[in-house]
């Protein structure tokens, strides 16, 4: 058929194929611009006075005559004024990189733990056949039909009674066993061929050196993939951490935005560069391992 | 001594002891935490004890006001999100994975960065555009096309708007990255004898995208209804805590957090969460029989 086309027919197909082009192409670039907007307004925003947000919100007003570098100063009046006289400004800055700190060290831990049990668990699911292998993962599945949500409150009271209420092992203990993780590694290494591990074992290589010797660096990519991912979602939490943590100084970065946005509106300067500060760690990594968290991402979508 | 030490190093005791971290973390977080809320929801929970109350707390719940109010904001919220994040986001898939587009590394890149934005910092950048000023982006807005400011957050309508809005902003670049990865696991030769049998694009979508997409549609169904049911931080943010004007931004879990962290009302929140995770159970099943997914499963085994 496509040979004996006509030519006004190819003609219109052509240009009707230029503008649907046109129309789709243009129909992301609205839809990127409106959904960059939010951000765009907020970065903006920090570089206006605090008590104007306060007053008006985030407003559309581009009047560059009135920007100021102010919040960001204020901001860093620990790195870049140490020995100024305004103890507030002093006091605000130290809090808010101390929560920085926080979240950083619970982030660390947080990925290193998930990463390590999930792996572990992974590897005895997809490598040995064993009588329990059946029920433990039926047991992550049901892990994942049950929200946390659901578990919050007995386990604040578990927490509470174990003594690690306010600290960070009662915020990462409970969130270690992520089924989504142990999945990805699962599927990933089940694709990996098994006589690999009997080389190994000829070679006197014991089942625990296997694992983390010759296993772990083939599974980088999947390692790659599942500490963004647990990264990103330890950074951003907040429900849990928000229960654990009592003192302002344990806050993490999160906890502690939530409650600078108060009715008063006193802290605005801090809260609004604060928050444009808090999204880039993670911006970071995200350009430069997109393609990592794509594929961590989206690997449950396909097989289901 | 080495009897014992050969036997850890055995392929038969090996498998436990990778699991062994797993085991002990499901039980005392997950299966103890469970057992104990639906046990603790059927009791009075204080500083002193806890005393059995039986089924009092349900019928407590069944006659509660701000709980039903509660369940059907949760509800509303589930299914307006899934009327949205479901159908946009797939017509963006296919659209953005078909030749038409151009530039679609960049497209994707920017569409995914609202989820990595924090619920905070999100609600917080909402809650300002939508704020009651007249200098608020919504309301600037609003003047443009000759309208009087709203005090947006104040009545459900347009509060709802700024909810769904959120809720659309950060994650429907992530269901279109659902849906794509999807679209690239379907083979092409599919469509290219489609073509020789002169389908049209319509005919295209209907007759082979959309049931050749269902296992990731299943997916992105399943997390929306647990997302959605479970919803709380979004309120929470947008309305600078857990209470909003005239319950308007009550979800289960928000009522969940009421009575159990700000009244300190365990057994009462306890059950109150039993309720969610048996909605949640049902809906789950519903939707597993409707979409087949056990009969697919039994097939695969």
């Amino acid at each position: 058929m496509a040979k004996n086309a006509n030519t006004p027919n190819q003609k219109t197909m052509a240009s009707n194929h230029k503008v649907g082009t046109f129309l789709a192409t243009a129909l992301f670039a609205v839809i990127c611009f409106l959904i960059a907007f939010p951000l765009l307004a907020g970065l903006t925003a920090s570089f206006r006075p605090a008590r104007e947000i306060f007053q008006n919100g985030m407003s559309l007003n581009l009047d560059f005559k009135s920007w100021t570098m102010h919040n960001y100063t204020y901001l860093f009046t620990k790195f870049l004024n140490p020995s100024t006289s305004d103890t507030t400004a002093l006091a605000d800055s130290q809090k808010y990189f101390m929560w920085y700190k926080n979240s950083l060290v619970l982030t660390l831990t947080t990925v290193v733990l998930t990463l390590l049990i999930c792996y572990f668990i992974a590897y005895a699911l997809s490598m040995y056949k064993f009588k329990l292998q059946g029920f433990l993962f039926f047991m992550v599945i049901a892990t994942m039909s049950v929200p946390f949500e659901i578990l919050m409150l007995p386990l604040y009271q578990e927490i509470t009674n174990l003594g690690i209420i306010n600290t960070n092992a009662g915020v990462f203990l409970p969130g270690l066993c992520a089924a989504s993780t142990i999945f990805f590694f699962k599927q990933y290494m089940t694709s990996l061929p098994k006589e690999l591990l009997d080389a190994a074992r000829v070679d006197g290589c014991t089942e625990y050196g296997i694992s983390v010797k010759i296993m772990m660096p083939i599974t980088k990519p999947a390692f790659a993939s599942m500490a963004i991912l647990c990264a990103m979602g330890s950074w951003n939490n907040m429900l849990w951490p928000m229960l654990v943590f009592r003192d302002t100084n344990k806050f993490t970065l999160q906890i502690g935005l939530n409650t600078l946005l108060t009715p008063y509106g006193n802290n605005y300067d801090l809260l609004i560069a604060g928050s444009m500060f808090g999204i880039i760690p993670i911006l970071i990594i995200y350009l430069i391992f997109n393609r990592y968290l794509v594929d961590g991402m989206t690997s449950g979508a396909v097989k289901g | 001594m080495n009897k014992a030490k050969k036997l850890l190093y055995s392929q038969k005791v090996a498998p436990y002891v990778f699991a062994l971290p797993f085991m002990l973390s499901l039980i005392i977080f997950w299966a103890y935490p469970l057992i104990s809320g639906i046990v603790m929801s059927f009791q009075d929970v204080s500083f002193g004890g806890s005393q059995w109350v039986g089924s009092a707390h349900y019928q407590k719940l069944a006659k509660d006001p701000f709980f039903s109010t509660a369940v059907f904001n949760s509800v509303e919220y589930m299914v307006l999100t899934l009327l949205l994040m479901i159908p946009i986001p797939m017509f963006l898939a296919v659209l953005l994975e078909s030749r038409l587009t151009k530039a679609k590394g960049a497209w994707k890149v920017i569409m995914y960065i609202p989820a990595l934005t924090s619920v905070v910092i999100s609600g917080m950048l909402f809650r300002l555009m939508f704020s009651e000023g007249d200098g608020s982006q919504m309301n600037q807005l609003m003047q443009a096309i000759g309208k009087a400011s709203i005090p947006w957050l104040k009545s459900k309508g347009t509060a709802w708007c700024a909810l769904l809005l959120l809720c659309v902003w950060r994650w429907t670049g992530v269901n279109m990255l659902y849906f794509v990865s999807g679209l690239k696991s379907i083979d092409t030769s599919i469509y290219e004898s489609a073509d020789i049998d002169g389908a049209n694009g319509v005919q295209k979508f209907f007759y082979l995208t959309l049931p050749l997409l269902k296992p990731t549609t299943v997916y992105v169904v399943t997390i929306s209804v647990f997302a959605g049911l479970s919803m709380f931080l979004e309120s929470f943010m947008l309305w600078n805590g857990n209470s909003s004007p005239k319950n308007i931004g009550l979800t289960i879990v928000g009522y969940l957090y009421k009575r159990g962290i700000e009244k300190n009302d365990m057994g009462y929140a306890c059950a109150v969460g039993v309720v969610l995770m048996v909605i949640a159970l049902i809906i789950n099943f519903i939707q597993l029989f409707a979409t087949g997914t056990f009969s697919i499963k039994k097939k695969e085994d």
